[in-house]
């Protein structure tokens, strides 16, 4: 199969590499350039698990082609941390929003988009914003405080 | 698989053939692929015009590559945000389009249902002239469809944005797949309704509209008696799916509650 090149910005870093015609973003991200936080759950587009951000926007990796990103900014969890961990993930470790784990980069992105775009959310719109991750652990509730919690923190910083 | 870009509909419309897909959005072809299912070539554009939405004399013209993320940021296609809030997750949303919608088959695709309740018609690319919906959607229930691209699609604006009602029912909420989805546009004359159009989703191999609830309606005012007419018929002439969701029994039997609780909500505005 063809192979082409993909430049992109990923997590602030200019990256290159080869992709195979027809290969998804999820996989291009973890065996292509290394980016192993997206997580492969459905490939269906149903569970969120491989949610990243494009030009910020929560894309499904999975259902993306990754030529898709050429000269695009594609964000992960792995670009969460900078020196010290995210409030975002402080906050979930703070709730508890983590059990196994695996939806948490997804929920991450998805966390991210919301409070970047909203940063004073309802209950409810936090609800609407992670409506599109599955979590068969938490009840998803723990998650939803973390995120409030990040957005008060940050009100009365 | 081979994958292969054209600069403009018309190029790509040239390309495709028996053995082709058009991508747009990918969250249905992007699915077969990952599966190991998809057509042997597959075909993309990135013809600036997909992504256009232009006000024309009655209405919208709305490209078939517009997302449901940019149906909901657009001021005046308010009618549809309610539609389009429905569709997906926020994720899912950015990424399908509404030209997509149409070849969704259930338990997608209530955006579809939607533009027929409304009397959209389709813009094929390579093609003059427009088609109705509702010939695209019978031609897809019965052969899967053409291999034609679509490039736009025309949605007449409701003149009164209260005459137009869309209910998704899904048992997981806020974001869960639909049991059915039912759409009606009721444009009320001197208190009457005149035109009334009433599709379903899920209730067919494609979405489709019920002329005996559209019969029953017609130059009828939006009453309790109405109402419940319509409800006692609202099975009459489909021919609903067994899926994993739902059997083909279910969906009959409770189409007349939805089609009450609809019918009930805009009498209510």
């Amino acid at each position: 199969m063809a192979k082409k090149p993909v430049t992109f910005t990923l997590n602030g870093s200019e990256r290159a590499a080869f992709a195979e015609e027809g290969l998804n973003l999820l996989e291009f991200l973890r065996r292509g350039v290394g980016d192993l936080s997206p997580k492969y759950g459905c490939g269906q587009g149903t569970c969120g698990a491989c949610t990243v951000i494009i030009d910020g926007e929560t894309h499904l990796a999975c259902l993306t082609m990754a030529d898709a990103v050429q000269g695009r900014k594609v964000e992960t969890a792995s670009g969460l941390a900078n020196g010290k961990v995210h409030p975002l993930q402080e906050a979930f470790m703070e709730h508890f929003a983590a059990q196994c784990g695996y939806c948490t980069p997804g929920m991450l992105m998805s966390a991210k988009v919301l409070l970047d775009r909203n940063p004073s959310p309802t209950r409810a719109d936090v609800i609407e914003a992670i409506s599109g991750n599955l979590c068969r652990c938490t009840g998803y509730e723990p998650i939803i405080d973390a995120i409030l919690a990040t957005a008060n923190t940050r009100a009365r910083a | 698989m081979r994958v292969e870009s054209y600069g403009t509909l018309a190029e790509a419309a040239r390309a495709m053939g028996p053995d082709s897909v058009f991508m747009a959005g990918g969250t249905l072809v992007m699915r077969d692929v990952n599966a190991g299912t998809a057509a042997s070539r597959i075909v993309r554009s990135a013809d600036p015009a997909l992504r256009e939405i232009r006000a024309t004399g009655d209405g919208f013209s709305i490209g078939a590559g517009v997302t449901m993320a940019q149906v909901l940021a657009h001021r005046d296609l308010s009618f549809l945000a309610p539609v389009a809030r429905a569709v997906g997750g926020p994720q899912v949303r950015n990424m399908a389009t509404i030209g997509g919608n149409i070849f969704a088959h259930h338990p997608y695709g209530d955006f579809a249902v939607a533009l027929l309740a409304l009397g959209s018609r389709v813009v094929q690319a390579g093609q003059g002239g427009a088609r109705s919906l509702d010939d695209v959607l019978r031609e897809r229930g019965r052969s899967g469809g053409s291999s034609a691209i679509i490039a736009a699609i025309e949605v007449p604006r409701p003149r009164d944005p209260r005459a137009f009602g869309f209910l998704k029912v899904s048992r997981i909420k806020p974001k869960g797949v639909s049991v059915m989805s039912l759409a009606a546009h009721l444009p009320l004359e001197g208190g009457r309704i005149r035109g009334a159009r009433v599709a379903f989703g899920a209730m067919g191999p494609a979405p489709l509209r019920s002329s005996a609830v559209e019969r029953v309606l017609e130059g009828q005012s939006l009453d309790a008696a109405t109402i419940a007419r319509a409800a006692q018929l609202a099975g009459d002439g489909l021919d609903p799916p067994t899926d994993a969701l739902a059997s083909a029994w279910y969906r009959r039997e409770v189409a007349g509650t939805h089609l009450k609780r609809l019918l009930e909500k805009m009498e209510r505005g």
